[in-house]
């Protein structure tokens, strides 16, 4: 095992991917692994691109690893498409706007499938983002599924959260609401060669002049991206963009604003810890006992409400510790 | 138990952009249950064989219509050898000749699909051979 963990720390992709499928498909030993790994992880910049489907996230990421690679900083890159609920499978495509950068020894870049996970993410990709972390990546992208208002998940990962935008998705209430447009340090007007990109960043603009200044000190911007088949001014933007981000990450560090972040990642990485190894086997054992279905009936048939049942399943479960 | 989601790259080697017979594929294995990784046209095999590593997949099966087939896809096996990846199963497809099969298998490419293979086989054929790593 240690030295699994030894190798996947000098950077060998095949074991670092094959790790990471491992906590996908939640094979047990993954576990231990993961509790070794640990200790190396933590020192990587993490960085979250969220928006749309189609607003333009994996090739805003292509971009972000091109500006990166000039300043030869590694890169580990994890892009999260759908999983279909009807027959588990799922197209992985957002490795096809990043393909110039497949040879590049610097850049690692791993699909993941949502497998059911509503949050914009995957189960494994908090995991995923630790063995990146080991391999020593300098900065980690994580593209989110393409995502609505409120599919937030990326804020218990990221350190800082590009939220990318595209003109004619409504009005000016739409900026207004909460969730996505809250979690953004950064703001991407996308295409913004289109009608109604300038409407859309006067909107942000008010927008974040109303925010409250509780946490003052960062003001998100406002990164307005043109037509990426004009590779000049796209550069230019892209280049912008980098610049935002990086700006952010320094923000962070000098306000303490990054260790408060680093505790709500700790939290996340507790609930998710404790769902998996608490829940889950639960749930494992009560379906394969035949119990969930006994439990369904009953609260179907109104001879049972789904608290009771909770409360009947834990006291079987977990044993009380008497303090004496 | 958990089960082995079986993962598949989709990929088109070379100076060839007709990439419907690919996508059509690629839709049928994610309609099978398998997640499909998908790289688009125009690729070298060196940037196939690096994503097939990075991705993990099981299988890697490349579509080419431009006849380059001969060339491109024994090079594919050869690099993943190459870099140890021996246990990623190459098969091809596309407009290929008979005649051209014998060389293929001898290059290491495990099943050759042509136009009128169906979809169900191809996906018949990879739940029989592929056990997921």
């Amino acid at each position: 095992m240690d030295s699994l963990i030894k190798k996947i720390c000098a950077g060998d992709v095949r074991l670092a991917s094959r790790l990471i499928r491992d906590i996908e498909d939640k094979i047990p030993e993954a576990k231990a692994k993961i509790k070794k790994l640990y200790a190396h992880t933590g020192k990587s910049f993490i960085v979250g691109i969220t928006g749309a489907p189609g607003a333009g996230k994996s090739t805003l990421t292509d971009a972000l690893i091109t500006e990166l690679r000039k300043k030869n900083k590694t890169v580990g890159v994890l892009a999260v498409d759908p999983t279909s609920p009807f027959t588990g499978g799922a197209i992985l495509g957002d490795r096809i706007r990043m393909q110039k950068h497949a040879e590049d020894e610097g850049v690692f870049v791993r699909s993941l499938a949502t497998r059911g996970a509503l949050g914009g993410l995957s189960q494994a990709a908090g995991d995923a983002i630790h063995v990146m972390e080991a391999m020593g990546k300098d900065i980690i992208i994580v593209e989110t599924v393409g995502i609505g208002q409120q599919e937030i998940d990326i804020i218990n990962h990221a350190h800082s959260v590009v939220v990318v935008l595209v003109p004619g998705m409504g009005d000016e209430i739409q900026t207004m609401k909460a969730g996505l447009m809250e979690i953004a340090d950064v703001f991407v007007v996308n295409k913004a060669n289109r009608p109604g990109a300038n409407q859309l960043q006067t909107e942000l603009s008010s927008m974040l002049n109303l925010a409250s200044k509780n946490g003052a000190g960062w003001q998100p911007p406002i990164v307005m991206v043109g037509d990426a088949f004009e590779p000049a001014a796209f550069t230019e933007k892209t280049a912008e963009l980098a610049q935002k981000i990086e700006e952010h990450y320094r923000y962070l560090r000098e306000s303490g604003k990054l260790t408060e972040r680093m505790h709500r990642k700790a939290l996340a990485e507790i609930n998710d810890a404790l769902s998996f190894c608490l829940l889950e086997p639960i749930i494992e054992e009560l379906t394969a006992t035949g119990k969930l279905e006994h439990f369904a009936e009953k609260i179907k048939s109104r001879q049972a409400d789904p608290y009771s049942v909770a409360e009947e399943i834990a006291k079987t479960f977990f044993v009380k510790q008497d303090k004496k | 138990m958990p089960e082995r989601k079986i993962r598949v790259m989709v990929a088109k080697p070379g100076l060839d952009g007709h990439d419907r017979g690919a996508r059509v594929l690629a839709r049928c294995f994610r309609d099978a249950g398998f997640e499909v990784v998908y790289t688009g046209c125009h690729q070298t095999p060196e940037q196939i064989v690096a994503a097939a590593i990075q991705e993990d997949v099981d299988l890697v099966g490349l579509s080419c219509l431009s006849g380059a087939h001969r060339a491109l896809f024994p090079k594919v096996v050869e690099l993943l050898h190459g870099k140890g990846a021996d246990d990623i199963t190459v098969i091809g497809g596309g407009i290929i000749p008979e005649q051209d099969f014998q060389l293929l298998y001898d290059a290491g490419i495990k099943a050759i699909f042509t136009p009128g293979a169906s979809l169900e086989s191809i996906v018949e054929w990879i739940r029989t051979n592929i056990k997921p790593h």
